[in-house]
């Protein structure tokens, strides 16, 4: 995942700076036989302590970077770490096969699941062929036959939000994104089995809600969620897109925010530093959200879970009605 | 005070974020045509619904006269007058939120960007609902995701059809979040009314896109729009940006939404009465 073509962070570099120069004293230790113990153990000491202060208050254009990190942790990566016999199902059915969003069935502790969830690639080549993680209407289409798939045997879903927005093309726009993405809008609201949404990245406007209508909506502590991109939000309101910085604080877009908005139902910790820092560990907290809450809906039947996921959203908005 | 003072542009395509800026092209005696520039007498206009005597084209028609003549004579009640909206964001960009929705509400007496209500349309009573384009560009936050909701639940208890005109930049970005959220919110509310067996006509008025077309807007049973209006999901700008190149003509108009199959027709604001009551007639 953390591989040599990542990008560092600005706010990460003076960390991971020290991290090198500590890994060459190491380095040097073994191979010149000289003992820099101490001095190792000094700077490790300095870098726990930068790491601390960096990411103990971040600002919500850090955490959007944070969001979009290319060595963050993708969909494919927490199928990995976290299901078994993983089986990819193609296609809509109707013009194509768009990667940008990924489905099949897969085991999770032994049981059968629907796990699906946008796709980013990590260098060019992978990005071109996955759009960058931005579906067209087939993708969404896919997403809806997969997810129907499931309720007919019986099957929780469990899906993972990570996309920039829906692809605004011209392509797109002739085989109807609005109607793909209203349409699962309205098949999620009543699914008769368990759903459990988790935005693990960019949660980008109606194209990551096409897929994240949940009876229990989560999210990682670094990723954000919004109606619109701080750089779109930017360019509109204030006529610069530089100014991406201060949309974000106005959009509260993290998780935290939205936690605090009680938007959605629970923010899975991060490892210090962030998910890409060390994946496995974040895979691991957000297996065991999942476990939870997937244990937390399994009594509930059919008529109950579409009765659940309709009140969790009727009750979103804020007005005085006098 | 100045001597002239500067006019907002008109845009063929405006945004969510435009100030009540359309209605204007509507005031004094006489009117200009957007499309043919002819100078008309403004009652002549609005005794042909807005839409231009000479070049048929459709202007902008207040969702209150829509409503009033639409339905059947003194048949409409309004329902939600009293919802407000809120700033739960604290939002500011040029101008605090908060600010823009007093002047906003002072400038056109209304509460947000939406009217419902239940009247009868050729003798069937129908719930129904209008955006106020010229509200924050009919953009859709809590109260106006509020009131569509409620138009299908209401349409639900009734048992009778729901119809909902949509003239929309999509959500509204000031409300961040809980603007998103108004998609699924009334995306439930319709799959829940599907439960009645009644017809959702959903009317595409000049223009539908974003938040509100890639919800409630495209989920009708039966898909109507007003001719040549702008129906789409991204704004022809983005999409511009995106692709590095001019869309054609004619793109993501309602003509070519019909030749695409993504809407059953197109039907003249004059034609929209009888076409709407066949509509419900048929299915009820």
């Amino acid at each position: 995942m953390a591989n040599g073509m990542s990008y560092a962070l600005e706010f990460e570099r003076p960390l991971l700076d020290l991290e090198q120069k500590i890994s060459e004293l190491k380095g040097l230790s073994t191979s010149s036989g000289s003992d820099f113990t101490a001095e190792i153990a000094r700077l490790e000491k300095k870098a726990k302590k930068l790491q601390g202060e960096i990411f103990s208050d971040l600002s919500r254009w850090q955490v959007v970077q944070l969001s979009r990190h290319n060595a963050r942790p993708y969909f494919l990566d927490y199928v990995g770490l976290l299901f078994t016999d993983f089986l990819e199902l193609c296609g809509d059915r109707h013009f194509g096969e768009d990667p940008s969003i990924v489905g099949g069935f897969a085991r999770f502790d032994g049981q059968s699941v629907l796990v699906m969830g946008h796709q980013k690639g990590r260098n060019t080549k992978e990005n071109m062929a996955r759009n960058f993680g931005m579906p067209r209407p087939e993708g969404y289409r896919k997403a809806r036959r997969l997810m129907e798939l499931a309720e007919r045997f019986g099957l929780p879903i469990l899906t993972f939000v990570d996309t920039p927005g829906a692809y605004p093309g011209l392509g797109a726009e002739e085989r109807g994104q609005a109607e793909a993405i209203a349409v699962n809008l309205e098949v999620m609201s009543r699914l008769r089995v368990p759903v459990i949404s988790t935005v693990v990245g960019e949660g980008g406007s109606g194209g990551a809600l096409a897929i994240g209508v949940g009876n229990r909506v989560l999210m990682l502590e670094n990723s954000i969620y919004s109606v619109i991109s701080p750089e779109g939000c930017a360019s509109i309101l204030y006529r610069d897109a530089t100014k991406s910085d201060k949309a974000a604080d106005a959009l509260k877009l993290t998780a935290k925010d939205l936690l605090g908005m009680k938007v959605i139902d629970e923010v899975i910790p991060e490892p210090p530093g962030g998910a890409h820092r060390d994946p496995v560990k974040t895979a691991e907290a957000l297996g065991r959200a999942l476990r939870k809450h997937l244990f937390a809906l399994r009594s509930l039947s059919g008529d109950d879970l579409v009765e659940d996921r309709y009140r969790k959203f009727r009750a979103l908005g804020v007005f005085t009605d006098s | 005070m100045a001597w002239f003072s500067k006019k907002k542009p008109v845009r063929s395509a405006p945004r969510a974020t435009a100030d009540a800026p359309a209605a204007s092209r509507m005031h004094g005696l006489w009117v200009k045509c957007e499309q043919c520039e002819e100078i008309i007498y403004r009652q002549e206009v609005e005794r042909n619904w807005n839409v231009c005597p000479h070049c048929q084209h459709h202007l902008p028609w207040p969702a209150r006269s829509r409503l009033e003549a639409l339905l059947d004579p003194g048949s409409f009640e309004e329902f939600d007058r009293g919802l407000e909206p809120q700033d739960p964001l604290g939002f500011t960009d040029s101008k605090k939120y908060k600010d823009r929705l007093k002047s906003t509400r002072k400038a056109l007496g209304e509460n947000d960007a939406f009217v419902a209500g239940v009247g009868r349309l050729e003798g069937h009573t129908v719930s129904l609902g209008c955006f106020l384009f010229e509200f924050m560009g009919g953009s859709m936050g809590s109260v106006v995701g509020e009131k569509i909701t409620r138009v299908f639940e209401r349409a639900h208890d009734l048992r009778c059809p729901a119809i909902v005109f949509s003239a929309s930049g999509g959500a509204r970005m000031q409300e961040g979040i809980f603007s998103l959220m108004q998609m699924a919110k009334t995306s439930a509310a319709i799959a829940r009314f599907r439960e009645v067996q009644k017809p959702y006509v959903s009317v595409l008025l000049n223009p539908t896109t974003g938040g509100v077309a890639a919800s409630f807007a495209w989920l009708g049973d039966v898909m109507l729009a007003e001719p040549k209006a702008l129906i789409g999901f991204a704004g022809p700008r983005v999409i511009e940006q995106t692709i590095r190149q001019k869309l054609p003509e004619g793109f993501q108009r309602s003509e070519f939404l019909l030749e695409h199959g993504m809407i059953d027709a197109i039907v003249p604001r004059r034609e929209l009465r009888t076409k709407l009551g066949q509509v419900v007639g048929l299915f009820s």
